[in-house]
């Protein structure tokens, strides 16, 4: 079991899950063993990508995966699923080690918690197919903004030097940015 | 209890969600989305755009030993996870301090030591950030007009309790409000109760922006 079946990317995603779920619930090495071979080059490409060297990438790909190995019971396939969730992991990670911050971030079981309003449910995505559907979602974004966006939230990059470096006034992108990103809502909300 | 009606705009819930925000600015949108369902929701699905971007990520190659290593640490403690900003144990539960500014705070508001600055104007300081950005916690007596004022830099606030209004509308708990140069008011603070903001001055909002970003006057509510 090293090799993720790629029949589809709804198949791949609830391997994924099933993954982390044999990790949280068996203590799955081969399941672990799996996850690495799937996330981690992919990890080092975007820890790479937000600045570190190939040294320092693989150290934090490291780091990374033994918080999936750590935290695997806590994650949730309702709330997210197991690309997004290493996504947030990876993501938390480097600002600790990068830039040497915490991640405020919110606690679901909070009493001060301001909760969902309960006829919200059945507007909320399953999980399980938010993957295909965000897949349709950016592939149907006018290239221009699904390149922006790609490059804005991936790359770190402020939106200043993406305008310098693709000769797109500062207002054009963000004005797309902000178009891309109602789209991607509309695109979410409107079909869920 | 009303839901938010003052939200942060789009672009800094994206930075919030892929990581680019510095940690102040990120306290105050973290602190809003355990106030606000509907924000939440919108970082859920900027960080599940996230996932995907990492599922079609290149593939690069890690060292041959690198699985190996990672397997060999597995039965290793699990790593700290970070620990607490101020306390060791969580504070009490306070509804006008949700998580994570509770832990930052690390105590109930009436417990604070509040520093006066001015008759009706006092503030704790929370040491969040570099200077010259600062974190503070501001309490204005209820009723209380400030004088009008503009911005150098952007103030970034969060009504934590009580309530202010401006000509841009009425703030109450859990709305964010973006001052920045362009903003000339005189905020008047709600009667009844003080109001309690959490307040970030001069912090850029993308951590990569630097100076430029925070003067565009791009950026507003």
């Amino acid at each position: 079991m090293t090799e993720i079946p790629m029949m589809n990317r709804t198949a791949a995603v609830s391997g994924l899950n099933d993954l982390v779920l044999a990790v949280a619930r068996q203590r799955s090495r081969t399941a672990f063993a799996a996850l690495f071979g799937h996330f981690a080059p992919r990890l080092k490409s975007y820890l790479m990508r937000l600045g570190a060297d190939p040294g320092q990438a693989e150290e934090l790909v490291q780091d990374v995966m033994l918080l999936v190995w750590h935290r695997a019971e806590t994650f949730d396939p309702a709330q997210a699923n197991a690309s997004t969730w290493v996504f947030t992991i990876a993501r938390n990670k480097r600002i600790d080690a990068i830039r040497r911050e915490r991640r405020p971030e919110i606690d679901l079981t909070d009493p001060a918690l301001v909760p969902e309003p309960v006829a919200a449910a059945d507007t909320t995505l399953e999980a399980g197919q938010e993957n295909a559907r965000l897949n349709a979602a950016i592939g149907s974004l006018p290239n221009e903004q699904a390149e922006l966006l790609r490059l804005a939230y991936y790359e770190d990059k402020p939106h200043s030097t993406i305008s310098a470096e693709q000769g797109i006034p500062l207002g054009t992108v963000k004005s797309r940015l902000r178009l891309a990103v109602d789209r991607l809502r509309r695109l979410l909300r409107d079909e869920a | 209890m009303t839901n938010p009606t003052h939200h942060p705009c789009r672009e800094i819930l994206l930075d919030y969600a892929d990581g680019s925000l510095g940690e102040p600015a990120a306290l105050v949108i973290a602190t809003h989305l355990a106030f606000c369902p509907g924000c939440r929701q919108q970082v859920a699905d900027l960080e599940a755009v996230g996932g995907v971007f990492l599922e079609e990520e290149e593939l690069r190659p890690v060292s041959d030993d690198c699985l190996e290593a990672v397997m060999a640490r597995l039965d290793e403690p699990a790593p700290a996870s970070g620990p607490r900003p101020c306390t060791a144990s969580p504070p009490p539960v306070d509804l006008h301090l949700p998580e994570p500014l509770r832990s930052y705070v690390g105590a109930p508001l009436a417990a604070l030591h509040w520093h006066s600055r001015f008759a009706g104007f006092a503030e704790v300081d929370l040491k969040v950030g570099r200077p010259p950005v600062r974190t503070r916690l501001i309490r204005v007596v209820a009723g209380l007009a400030l004088p009008r004022h503009s911005h150098t830099g952007t103030e970034l606030n969060l009504v934590l309790a009580g309530g202010f209004h401006d000509p841009r509308g009425s703030f109450r708990r859990g709305d964010v409000a973006l001052d920045d140069a362009s903003i000339d008011h005189s905020p008047v603070v709600d009667g009844g109760e003080d109001c309690i903001c959490l307040s970030v001055t001069d912090a850029p909002l993308r951590l990569t922006g630097g100076l430029t970003r925070f003067l565009n006057p791009f950026i507003r509510l």
